[in-house]
């Protein structure tokens, strides 16, 4: 079963860590420091918002029924095997013309202004053990990546120790 | 590998048979840490905040009351300089104190032991004590030391007396002399508080002016330990966990300030018979960090251990009492010596350890206390006997003791009239490439010691002197490099030519060490006086000598302060990790750059060791350069 990136909502303390982690897992470099120097600077694909007193943080949830694939003119938006949704490697490349931007219902696709195309969250931040980085830098346990039942389970089980212990 | 220390190995992997949690498993906890943190990027001064700047542009570029990422990233570097300074301020306080009350006769537990360097630092110090007696000569130099931290007419007269004329007016032109030791830390405070500084460029002077603050608190701490317990002269002793004793009631002094730790090694020659009739071999006393350095300078007291691996003496089961005083002890010790049956034993009011046993230093009774104390670690070891010991066979030679006085004094076996004219001729001749200060901690983000080894033996090989303090000079002594016989392994011809016949004139039966144990990490004051009869005898400024600093595995504020102020002092200053202060670039390109067009001094930072002792090489060959002295590629 394929694994997403899940949120424990309640985890989060707005340390913004997964966003610093996201952008330097796009970078060149790969390293924090290194990451300062280059160029073009690294643009990370995870948002950490508040919204009240809670701190969210959110990603591309790569949705089984995706409407950027739909919505893709330029035929870049695609699923891979694995079933990441991304823009990228696609037959053929993104124009920048933003479609897949005005349906995501999340907000999570973002603009590359420089190279007019669409940027999201597209997995390849994947360290040795498969994790991403934004799972790796969050310090709290909020970001976890796994597969969807073994979250929900592991929710019931959260749920009914604390109603019925 | 965590560390390079044998001993350290050994006992690494008792911790993971008893699942005792040790400081690196606390760093492998705290990853990943925090990249606005690590880059200076985080500023908690109000309650505005915390903010965070995004050193990727994609993100907020100011702070809520609008600090840029320049403003955030000075204003941290500043604060970690005012604390390092405080805590070096503190130190040479507490020893103007003892000096001043046993002065008034309430600390009759002391003495004046160095009766001529009384005399001379008051000399220097402009007090006439020609007529008077030691405690009122005393008395006086003590009163001139408190005078030092708060604002004060003008520059302060400990820095004045012991920089160069040179130094006084770049730091001037600068803007950087302060008025008094705790009026530049309180002022820095000021500075970074919220809605005051905000130019960066400003900031940074100010940080190099607390940094001066924090030289001249160091060199009053060590003038006046030197006054209270004797100036070290070359001792020899052994270093690592192979020190302890099993038969014997093991008491670690641990901590940086000697106030307590000389009067227990008086009190314990005392008390020996005390511990025999309780079963033990006598008291064995050995020392871990700084105040383990004290000891040994004066007394050849056995260092342990140093910063990171200051929990592994515990793990042995054969300490007895751990006495800290203050800084960079870990309050994790209280959590392992519950296991082991150590007692902790804390000294100082304002540095506790919830669950240790407190023991409250006064210098009115300060014999009392460490009878005290030492009662309490014979108890100890009275319920630890016969229970097993694991005490690694690891130990090596030390000769520490290398005093400014001591340098001149064997340097005079060569040349009576003129004690510096050898160490220079053979500077000239190149024998000597140059010299390198060795300082500042361990870092637990770095192999223990790794830095500190591939930088020396590099170096050493290229002919350059190498001088340490604090836990570098522990690493060093815990690795055999304070052992004569490491000349003959490590240092070039011209190196071991001249350290051999250093060794000869004294009547020693080989060379020198090939690094010099200059004191504990407040005695780096203790280089600079060496660097400046160096520079007023050859008539140029400390930023023209062929000498540099490093602090390959730092990790305190005090190094950051020290850091600067050496900077400031004119010399190439290599860091062996990142300070947190990549988040700006104007930042970090004044501290690496743009600072050498002001005071010549200036930062190198490079994380791996090989090409930082590359790096302070060229800068040494530069320096030579400079002076019209030949040179020699890497």
């Amino acid at each position: 079963m394929n694994k997403e990136i899940l949120i424990r909502y309640d985890r989060c303390t707005g340390c913004r860590s997964c966003e610093l982690a996201c952008a330097v897992a796009h970078s060149a470099s790969k390293t924090l420091f290194g990451a300062l120097s280059e160029k073009k600077p690294p643009r990370k694909r995870i948002f950490v918002h508040q919204v009240g007193s809670k701190k969210v943080p959110l990603n591309c949830r790569h949705c089984a029924e995706a409407p950027c694939i739909d919505a893709c003119i330029a035929g870049a938006m695609h699923r891979t095997a694995e079933g990441v949704v991304t823009n990228e490697d696609g037959e053929q490349p993104c124009t920048g013309c933003w479609m897949c931007v005005m349906v995501c219902p999340y907000g999570v696709i973002r603009s590359e202004l420089a190279e007019k195309i669409a940027l999201k969250c597209d997995r390849n931040c994947l360290d040795g053990s498969g994790t991403p980085a934004c799972v790796r830098a969050c310090p709290t346990g909020a970001l976890v990546y796994g597969a969807v039942d073994s979250f929900a389970a592991d929710r019931r089980q959260e749920f009914l120790s604390k109603a019925l212990l | 590998m965590l560390s390079r220390d044998r001993a350290v190995q050994q006992m690494l992997d008792i911790a993971r048979q008893q699942n005792v949690e040790t400081v690196w498993d606390r760093l492998a906890d705290q990853l990943p840490q925090c990249g606005f943190g690590e880059l200076g990027l985080c500023c908690r001064h109000c309650t505005q905040g915390p903010c965070r700047i995004s050193p990727f542009a994609d993100g907020p570029q100011r702070g809520v009351c609008g600090a840029t990422a320049d403003t955030m990233v000075a204003r941290g570097l500043v604060r970690a300089i005012a604390a390092g300074a405080a805590a070096h301020a503190g130190h040479a306080k507490h020893l103007a104190h003892a000096l001043h009350k046993w002065a008034r006769g309430t600390a009759p537990d002391y003495a004046v032991r160095d009766e001529a360097k009384l005399r001379a630092v008051a000399a220097r110090q402009g007090i006439d004590g020609a007529e008077l007696s030691t405690r009122e000569l005393a008395e006086k130099v003590a009163h001139s030391a408190f005078s030092q931290f708060a604002e004060g007419d003008g520059p302060m007269a400990w820095a004045r007396a012991t920089l160069t004329a040179g130094r006084m007016q770049a730091l001037e032109k600068l803007g950087a002399l302060p008025a008094g030791i705790e009026s530049s830390i309180a002022e820095m405070l000021h500075r970074t508080h919220i809605g005051v500084d905000a130019d960066p460029v400003n900031l940074l002077a100010g940080g190099i002016s607390c940094a001066v603050a924090d030289y001249t608190g160091c060199h009053i701490g060590t003038d006046l330990a030197d006054i209270l317990f004797g100036t070290p002269a070359p001792v020899v002793s052994e270093a690592n966990l192979g020190a302890l004793k099993p038969e014997a009631v093991n008491i670690a002094l641990h901590g940086h300030n000697p106030v307590l730790s000389e009067v227990l090694v008086r009190v314990a020659a005392e008390m020996q018979s005390e511990a025999q009739a309780a079963g033990a071999q006598g008291i064995n006393l050995v020392g871990i960090c700084c105040t383990g350095n004290e000891v040994l300078m004066r007394h050849g007291v056995p260092p342990l251990t140093h910063s990171i691996s200051q929990e592994m003496p515990i793990l042995t089961g054969a300490l007895d009492a751990m006495v800290v005083d203050y800084q960079c002890v870990y309050p994790s010790i209280v959590e392992v010596s519950r296991c082991y049956g150590t007692k902790v034993i804390t000294t100082m009011g304002m540095a506790k350890i919830a669950g240790a046993t407190h023991i409250e230093l006064k210098e009115e009774e300060a014999a009392e206390k460490a009878r005290q104390i030492i009662r309490e670690a014979i108890t100890a070891f009275q319920a630890r006997r016969g229970r097993p010991v694991n005490i690694p066979p690891v130990k090596s030679k030390v000769v520490a003791g290398f005093s400014v006085e001591a340098i001149l004094a064997a340097l005079a076996k060569l040349n009576a009239a003129d004690p510096l004219k050898p160490l220079l001729d053979n500077i000239v001749s190149g024998n000597i490439q140059g010299v390198v200060l060795f300082a500042g901690c361990n870092n637990v983000k770095v192999p223990q010691d790794h830095n500190y080894l591939v930088m020396a033996e590099e170096l050493l090989r290229r002919d350059v002197l190498l001088l340490a303090t604090g836990c570098g000079a522990g690493a060093y002594a815990r690795h055999g490099l304070l052992d004569p016989a490491a000349t003959e392994r490590y240092a070039g011809a011209g190196l071991k030519a001249v350290l051999s016949a250093i060794g000869q004139a004294n009547g020693l039966d080989g060379p020198l060490p090939p690094v010099l144990h200059m004191g504990s990490c407040v005695d780096n004051s203790r280089a600079v006086d060496l660097a400046v009869a160096i520079a007023s005898k050859l008539g140029v400024d400390t930023d023209k000598l062929p000498v540099a600093a490093s602090a390959p595995e730092f990790k305190t504020e005090k190094a950051v302060a020290i850091g600067t102020w050496a900077v400031a002092c004119g010399l190439p200053v290599h860091l062996g990790l990142v300070p947190p202060v990549l988040g700006s670039a104007l930042v970090t390109s004044l501290l690496t750059a743009g600072i050498k067009d002001l005071l010549g001094g200036y930062f190198i930072v490079e994380t791996d060791p090989q090409q930082a002792a590359e790096k302070l090489y060229a800068a040494i060959q530069e320096r030579r350069r400079g002076l019209g002295l030949e040179t020699r590629p890497w």
